[in-house]
């Protein structure tokens, strides 16, 4: 019987310096902190990293960022974190922007292996500037070449032993793309349940794409309500 | 009821911008103004709120009692969700926007031009937070309607001849409703619907760089 369950030293073994880290979530939902925390104690660098937004300062993935561990960030937005664009403005780190739902496509393609994707989104603005033209159905586009990572981080609501997984509410967002994105995909659950107890029409991500299952033992403070967000 | 614009700008905004929604409707609210519109919809209005990170049918704020970890808007908030939702990864969530399912978006603006252009996202040296949704919703909304101040703090103009700041979406903009007007951009320019109530036509013009053809059938909000 396949068990991809693993301690998170064991499943973090390969995450080196310089490694492209996908990491999942949109704000706390979704975003793996267990795993973040993982990588933060292992002393890596150098790191470029891709997430929808780079949490807000303290927390997540920002620690990274923060601890300077991050030479590039791929991302969407930053309007929560005065932190993390203080540091851009300061050249402390090397920040590429994209559209969200274009950077959520890209990778997605990376996953689905397709080499890039074709899209007009952003065609009379100062993104055309470095992207390569292209006409299609008689309409011009620009190529966004797809994105992949050496790494990627994924939470999820349950697992099963096989890697099986299932989000939770505004928790999926980037989660199952990045989980076809990654070379090794780890994704850290907070219940594991016995493989067959998942109903294969409940799956979000097939167990095929899963590389370990990390259980988070106990759900620390940053998975928590953020007050100064509750109205 | 009247808001007055001096002392309420954006909820007077919010109370007109809440009229261009028709029952039934796919709508995103962007952040800012637009999260205030739900104030003044009918509480029977049936319609569906898109929420860029996953949500198809968002709900009211979820207040301290009923806060759940997992549900958040686009701008952070604690929500609820109405019957009938659905969550969805952010590839399907923007599906719904590039694929011409959205029905109408709201968003803030820095810039709009008589074109239509819109300019909300940077800043070059001073502001540049990221792209965000922004951009597919202003290319891809069947109807966009942007909700701003008329002017800016220092009494500049926003509705310009043309935009100074990296656009964000060029000929995007339907409809601009500011606490002083209601302007439809139309092929010939930029047509002046209504004015406030607390406002003259001298006002909106001075605080107005680009032309405004006056409405025939002028009205007040």
């Amino acid at each position: 019987m396949i068990d991809k369950v693993t301690s998170l030293d064991r499943a973090l073994k390969k995450v080196k310096n310089g490694q492209i880290v996908m990491t999942g979530g949109f704000g706390v939902p979704g975003t793996p902190f267990c795993l973040i925390k993982g990588v933060l104690d292992k002393g890596v660098c150098d790191l470029t990293l891709i997430k929808n937004e780079a949490n807000e300062a303290g927390l997540g993935i920002s620690l990274l960022i923060e601890a300077g561990r991050v030479k590039k960030l791929i991302t969407s937005h930053l309007g929560l974190n005065a932190r993390v664009i203080e540091m851009m403005n300061e050249s402390l780190i090397d920040v590429e922007f994209f559209p969200q739902g274009i950077l959520a496509e890209k990778i997605r393609a990376g996953g689905a292996g397709l080499l890039g994707i074709i899209t007009d989104i952003g065609i009379d603005t100062i993104l055309c500037r470095d992207r390569q033209a292209a006409h299609v159905h008689g309409r011009q586009g620009l190529i966004e070449p797809s994105l992949r990572s050496d790494i990627a981080l994924i939470h999820a609501s349950r697992a099963d032993r096989a890697g099986n997984l299932i989000y939770e509410k505004s928790a999926r967002n980037f989660n199952p793309l990045m989980a076809m994105a990654g070379d090794l995909v780890i994704a850290e659950a907070e219940t594991i349940v016995e493989t067959g107890q998942i109903p294969p029409d409940e799956v979000h991500t097939p167990g095929a794409f899963v590389d370990h299952v990390v259980l988070i033992e106990t759900l620390m403070p940053e998975y928590g309500v953020l007050k100064h967000h509750v109205h | 009821m009247s808001i007055d614009p001096k002392s309420d700008p954006k909820r007077k905004i919010a109370m007109r911008a809440a009229k261009e929604i028709k029952p039934g409707q796919v709508i995103n609210l962007g952040i800012g103004i637009p999260t205030l519109i739900p104030e003044f919809l009918g509480k029977d209005m049936s319609l569906t709120i898109h929420s860029e990170n996953g949500i198809i049918g968002a709900g009211k704020s979820s207040g301290p009692a009923r806060a759940d970890r997992n549900l958040i808007d686009a701008g952070g908030t604690y929500i609820t969700t109405v019957l009938g939702a659905a969550f969805c990864d952010s590839s399907v969530s923007f599906a719904l926007v590039r694929g011409g399912r959205l029905d109408l978006a709201f968003l803030g603006a820095l810039e709009i031009s008589e074109k239509g252009d819109l300019a909300n996202w940077i800043i070059p040296g001073k502001f540049a937070p990221g792209i965000g949704g922004g951009m597919e919703l202003a290319q891809k909304a069947k109807r966009l309607v942007i909700t701003t101040t008329h002017a800016t703090k220092n009494a500049s103009a926003k509705i310009l001849k043309k935009c100074t700041l990296p656009l964000t979406a060029s000929a995007c903009v339907d409809m601009i409703i500011t606490e002083l007007a209601v302007i439809k951009v139309s092929r010939n320019g930029l047509m002046l619907k209504e004015i406030s109530e607390e406002t003259d036509l001298e006002t909106v013009i001075s605080l107005t760089e680009a032309p405004l053809i006056i409405s025939d059938d002028l009205t007040r909000f």
